[in-house]
């Protein structure tokens, strides 16, 4: 088959987020008007609100989560866009990824030169259980969850199968959470911006105040190691393994090729977008590997013209540690069988030579579930416009690709990103 | 069984009867479980059901201390863990189901490969009474 290719060019001009994190005082609609101011901001000769013709939402499921349904007229309500067409779109964690895709093929189509993508999620409002039940609902709650799986679980049994078949150790799981909070430590946008070495002298401080005996862990690894610290969740996946329950919202701004230079010097071009769906987890050929994030991944390489190599600046759907090893191997960063061994030689970090998730990624910058996909981009916008501040890659990347899960694979979304 | 129509309602009434019934695709002899009302091989509607052996090995797992509230209900927990994981059946499917009789305090002795048997879980009294898919060692 011949690569797929898109309409017209489709480009990015601007792209913000709220802070990811637990808000007690703020609704999905009010974090998303945070984003919006945004990303009005960051378009550098300035945005007229009117222009937008058309908004795509990513939302999972604040039916379950806030008890409101119908989100995507009341995020354009909220920013003053009505009448425009308020479409939500659902992919479970891919919400997101899969709303910035729909925006490209609408301006690709030629229907609209303008159109805003956004995603959300307000996900604290529940209890852990509540939320653990909430998300169960992405998984098919026919046949998997009957059988006591959680997402944890079911992340838990893609480990379980890579360190049967790679000979992998959870030992290296801790090393993927560890290095995502170095780098969240540098995103003021991060849930939990906080390194492992920060998250123990707090706890530390926190016993002392109370009186309680204060641990005494001689390093992080010890640390991560603690079962009162760093609990099992599903073994081989603790705590620290897990992204967290968040909120959050995120948008960006896709304008027609032609009309870019109009907004900004430095937009972000789309060269390749890829989308692929899949059966339930126990229903696949492999468990070590998310066949449509392949499928989605070469979709999005053959559109681009690119090959892994190409990519200078990715994040990757972290949502549980074991997700970033399989991604990197899915996406072709390293053979099949080899991420693992990447994080062992540190080639993920930002010193590394293929680093990966340097926003803290969806375990310390926060995944709430909708916005996710979205924020992946917004990272992107920054690594390659030279924006990211303290984080920023060096080499000054050009080309940066976003990959978007929902579920353990049903639906994976893959984006590329380039500044000319 | 005659009136079996490859429902997940029919799925179920045949767990709570203590069988693993899927479904066979008379066109291609595609095998499924759960059963389907379309094979996803050749499409065809033609399907028979066909019940399984229950006789299968571990393909992966997982032994969780934080479930869903249905089976914190049931009495699990932190402190009562289970193993879930997924089954791979001799006739060639794999499914999702509760794994008995594992060393949970040791889960990196639990090894992938390990033949497992069916095992009806009944769970609940009287009118809430359920019948969930598990395997045992």
């Amino acid at each position: 088959m011949t690569s797929q290719k898109l309409g017209r060019g489709v480009a990015l001009v601007g792209a913000g987020m709220s802070k990811f994190g637990a808000f007690p005082g703020k609704n999905s609609r009010e974090l998303f008007v945070d984003a919006f101011l945004e990303m009005s901001a960051s378009v550098d000769k300035g945005l007229d609100p009117a222009a937008i013709e058309a908004v795509y939402i990513g939302n999972f499921s604040s039916e379950l989560f806030e008890g409101q349904g119908h989100t995507a007229p009341i995020m354009t309500d909220w920013v003053g866009l009505n009448p425009v067409p308020a479409t939500r779109v659902e992919g479970a964690c891919a919400s997101g990824g899969l709303a910035l895709r729909q925006g490209i093929l609408a301006i690709a189509s030629g229907l609209y030169d303008m159109v805003m993508v956004g995603g959300i999620e307000k996900m604290t409002g529940l209890s852990t259980d509540g939320a653990t039940d909430s998300l169960a609902a992405a998984a098919d709650v026919s046949y998997e969850i009957p059988a006591g799986f959680t997402f944890p679980g079911m992340y838990a049994v893609i480990a379980t199968a890579y360190m049967h078949e790679y000979g992998m150790t959870p030992e290296t799981l801790l090393q993927v959470g560890y290095k995502n909070h170095e780098h969240g430590a540098l995103n003021p946008k991060a849930q939990f911006g906080q390194r492992i070495s920060d998250i123990m002298e707090a706890r530390k401080a926190s016993a002392a105040r109370k009186g309680k005996p204060v641990p005494t862990w001689a390093d992080e690894f010890e640390f991560l190691h603690d079962n009162t610290a760093n609990p099992q969740i599903a073994w081989p996946l603790r705590l620290f393994d897990c992204s967290p329950v968040s909120d959050g919202a995120a948008v960006g701004l896709l304008v027609s090729e032609e009309l870019a230079r109009q907004f900004t010097d430095n937009p972000l071009y789309i060269i390749g977008t890829g989308q692929a769906s899949d059966t339930a987890l126990h229903g696949r050929p492999t468990l070590t590997s998310l066949p449509a994030a392949r499928k989605a991944a070469q979709t999005a390489y053959d559109m681009a013209g690119v090959t892994p190599d190409d990519i200078k600046a990715v994040e990757v759907h972290d949502c549980f540690t074991i997700a970033e090893i399989v991604a990197t191997e899915d996406l072709g960063f390293f053979k099949a069988g080899e991420g693992w061994k990447a994080v062992e030689d540190g080639l993920t970090t930002f010193g590394g030579s293929r680093p990966v998730n340097s926003s803290g990624g969806l375990k310390s910058k926060g995944h709430p579930v909708g916005a996710s996909g979205i924020g992946q981009v917004i990272e992107i916008f920054h690594q390659l416009r030279g924006s990211a501040g303290s984080r920023q890659l060096p080499g000054s990347p050009n080309i940066g690709l976003t990959h978007n899960v929902g579920g353990t694979g049903q639906t994976c979304v893959v984006n590329i990103f380039e500044r000319r | 069984m005659s009136d079996f129509d490859f429902t997940f309602h029919a799925y179920t009434a045949q767990l709570d009867e203590k069988r693993l019934i899927g479904s066979r695709c008379k066109q291609c002899g595609l095998i499924s479980l759960p059963p389907r009302l379309l094979c996803q091989h050749c499409r065809s509607t033609d399907m028979e059901p066909f019940e399984f052996s229950g006789k299968g090995k571990l393909a992966a797992f997982s032994v969780i201390y934080f479930g869903p509230t249905f089976m914190k209900n049931y009495g699990y927990g932190p402190k009562n863990p289970y193993v879930s994981g997924i089954v791979e059946l001799e006739e060639g499917p794999s499914i999702s189901a509760q794994i008995l009789g594992m060393d949970m305090e040791h889960p990196e002795s639990i090894q992938i490969g390990t033949p497992l048997t069916v095992e009806f879980i009944e769970r609940g009294e009287n009118e809430s009474k359920k019948v969930f898919l598990g395997f045992k060692v």
